[in-house]
């Protein structure tokens, strides 16, 4: 133990900035099959544990292994599958269109694709995700219209949210997608309260919420875990950890200090880190927090460890500020790649089929984007001027019909 | 018809409510067992059962943060933060939030929450069990902010705000809970009994967000107040002899601005009184769009009497509240403008 004369200030510095070799070690990431599976309904204080291991089920070789590995019918892995590269493809082609001033904002959710696309397709119709803006997955494993993604993207006439939100803050209700925002944690308090209401009301409804690395350090997410914990609410809690809150990297939430999944030992919840690239631990993980949650046992804290392959947003550039070959050496890989190859492993799929299905989803992109571009791209449409003045309130009060009045709309 | 204070008509129109509505619920710190450090929700844990009115953890943002998500489910929770000056932690719930939900989803998700909150000062109980925030709330738009100054309006007014499908944030003046303040300190204090607002019909009925209420007719003044201040207004027309019309605004969101601007065309001079600090208060609202409706019909310029611009002082609260004094003042001055 020293003794120092003084104290020093400690910020935290990733391990490599531009032209540093990337180093990925302070994860204490752990082999696949390495952790044990307990029984969901295992009490809390058995699991503390948990959060410090690792939830990894497909191998080096994309085998399924260990006590987490679980069955997954073949046709669900296939929507999976097509899910996650309709997300990338769209992504990629969105982001270009930003580029030609289609649209005034977008942002890429390369890398994080099997972690919401898992979990759309696991949850039920009748529960609730109260997404980040990094989890278009959920969407397109639900088959959310393409023409109505880019014409809110485009804000044109046939926006769906009728030109009052930033591109890709989404609504989309009738997909158990709740309304997104730009400001951050928010909405994982309304998570627990929507799944207090399932519980009040004796429904059936789960409620899942996710919230980045960045945003664990907000008041909301521990007013979440805080209401979570004291209610036993019906909630999956997920922190898509991928290494970056635009430039500042994990270490200013904490990460380095302890893992995040294990901020849930302090509420007594269940927390588990899992591999977040990992489409079969995604699914086990979340399986098991449904198990529990169906068992009346509330809420559990999941970590899912990715990584940001694209920038933050497409006002981001991350060559400033962290090595630009990064993501190739970040060790849980890439998750469509990894659930393609454990479908081929499998016998289920091809080189040949996944051409094909990449040139068909690229074909459906690009017809849904000539479909928006026909209507109008930003600036060159928008919907009616008077929908700016609608929904304000239920009903407008004098000052909006006034202003309305006022503008001749 | 039972005679009620403020608290009891408050706790009659949540009664009233949890027994009509079963997505009607009610939570807040230290609401459930106890009923309030206020004990506005007294017994009603007992009568509803556990699940209907409950205890929270100390954290104003998550309050209200689970009140939208309930809301959003489709519940109807009534929230209370203990003090107003405690919501300021869930000031982005609500502005970023409650308030905008409706509009940013395209009306797919909304949230019709009643936000009750102890507001205001003359208790001594320093600058942060004393604070009138209501301009913070007024600014936002999406939000709707009701303020009471007896106990019929209270309730009436409170399952109005409970059945409303808008967020409403309903600020409770907690000097006039137990009986009406005048401002005047050195007189007995009064109860609510005999005061025909303290008449109060033990069932359901709504007093509507949005219609003031013309307390006194005159033709010399028109003097603008709420909460608290209704009854300090009432006793600084009586110094003054001047023949104001006094106006209970009642909700500020919405403003009756019909009421307001009939008045001061009628009688061509305005007071506005409130107990919040005066730069940027909500007076200054009141006093810009009477000036931009009545212009011509102004005989003087309109006035304000408002909390001095200082943090909530504790000794000092009687010098820093407005009282009967300082509005028969202002109600003089304008009459010689």
């Amino acid at each position: 133990m020293r003794n120092d004369a003084s104290f020093s200030l400690h910020i935290p510095e990733p391990d490599a900035r531009p032209g540093g070799i990337p180093d990925f070690s302070h994860l204490h990431l752990q082999p696949a099959g390495a952790t044990a599976r307990p029984a969901p309904d295992t009490s809390g204080i058995a699991l503390r544990d948990l959060p410090f291991s690792f939830v990894r089920v497909l191998d080096e070789d994309a085998r399924a292994v260990g006590p987490w590995a679980p069955a997954i019918p073949v046709e669900t892995m296939l929507r999976g599958l097509r899910a996650m590269m309709l997300t990338r493809i769209f992504d990629d082609r969105m982001f270009r269109a930003h580029r030609q001033g289609k649209t005034s904002f977008y942002m890429k959710s390369t890398g994080e694709e099997a972690i919401p696309v898992a979990q759309s397709l696991l949850l039920g119709a009748g529960d609730m995700c109260f997404p980040t803006y990094r989890v278009l997955g959920w969407l397109m494993a639900r088959d959310y219209p393409l023409h109505d993604l880019v014409n809110q993207i485009f804000s044109n006439e046939k926006d769906p949210l009728h030109g009052r939100q930033l591109p890709i803050l989404y609504s989309a209700r009738a997909y158990g997608f709740y309304s997104l925002s730009g400001n951050l944690g928010s909405r994982m308090n309304h998570a627990v309260g929507w799944a207090m209401a399932s519980a009040y009301k004796n429904d059936d409804k789960l409620a899942l919420a996710y919230v980045g690395d960045g945003t664990t350090a907000e008041g909301d997410f521990h007013e979440a875990l805080t209401f979570a914990s004291v209610y036993h609410a019906p909630a999956i809690l997920c922190i898509t950890n991928n290494q970056w809150a635009i430039s500042s990297y994990s270490g200013f939430a904490g990460a380095q200090e302890a893992p995040l999944g294990a901020r849930a030992v302090g509420y007594g919840l269940p927390g588990l880190r899992v591999d977040g690239n990992d489409f079969l631990a995604i699914w086990a993980a979340t399986q098991w927090a449904i198990e529990r949650a169906r068992a009346n046992m509330g809420a559990t804290l999941i970590e899912f460890v990715t990584y940001r392959v694209a920038g933050h947003s497409t006002s981001d550039d991350p060559t400033k500020y962290r090595p630009s070959d990064e993501a190739n050496h970040f060790p849980l890989g890439d998750p469509l790649d990894r659930l393609k190859r454990h479908l081929v492993t499998l016998g289920h799929w091809d080189e040949e089929r996944h051409a094909a299905l990449t040139h068909e989803l690229d074909g459906q992109v690009r017809a849904a984007m000539k479909d928006g571009e026909a209507i109008g791209t930003l600036g060159k449409s928008k919907p009616p001027v008077s929908e700016m003045f609608e929904g304000v309130f239920k009903k407008p009060d004098w000052r909006v019909i006034e202003q309305r009045r006022e503008m001749g709309v | 018809m039972p005679t009620m204070n403020m608290i009891q008509a408050l706790n009659s129109a949540l009664d009233v409510m949890l027994e009509r509505d079963p997505d009607v619920l009610l939570f807040g710190e230290d609401i459930g067992y106890f009923g309030g450090v206020f004990r506005v929700t007294d017994g009603l844990q007992a009568k509803h059962g556990k699940t209907r009115c409950f205890d929270t953890p100390i954290a104003e943002g998550g309050i209200i943060g689970a009140a939208i998500g309930m809301g959003a489910y489709g519940l109807r929770p009534v929230a209370e933060i203990q003090f107003v000056d405690y919501i300021l932690p869930a000031y982005d719930q609500l502005v970023s939030e409650a308030a905008r939900l409706r509009y940013r989803s395209g009306g797919e998700f909304w949230a019709p929450i009643t936000v009750r909150s102890p507001y205001g000062g003359g208790i001594f109980g320093g600058q942060t069990h004393s604070q009138s925030p209501e301009a913070l709330f007024a600014h936002v738009v999406g939000l709707k902010t009701v303020i009471p100054s007896n106990p019929y309006d209270a309730k009436g007014l409170l399952i109005s705000s409970i059945e409303d499908d808008d967020p409403v944030i309903f600020m409770e003046p907690k000097r006039i809970y137990n009986g009406p303040f005048n401002g005047r300190h050195d007189e007995q204090l009064k109860s609510w009994a005999g005061d025909p607002t303290a008449e109060v019909p033990e069932g359901h009925y709504t007093v509507p967000l949005g219609k003031a209420a013309i307390v006194r007719e005159g033709k010399e003044a028109t003097v603008l107040a709420y909460g608290t201040m209704v009854h300090v207004a009432k006793a600084g027309i009586e110094d003054s002899g001047v023949d104001a019309e006094l106006i209970d605004l009642r909700s500020i969101v919405p403003l009756d601005i019909e009421t307001i601007t009939a008045s001061v065309a009628r009688t061509g001079r305005c007071v506005i009184l409130h107990e919040a600090t005066r730069f940027a208060g909500f007076g200054g609202e009141l006093s810009a769009l009477i000036q931009e409706r009545c212009f011509w019909a102004l005989k003087a310029p309109i006035a304000r009497v408002a909390g001095w611009d200082t943090p909530y002082p504790h000794a000092f609260e009687l010098d820093y509240l407005p009282g009967p004094g300082r509005l028969a003042a202002a109600l003089l001055k304008v009459m010689e403008d």
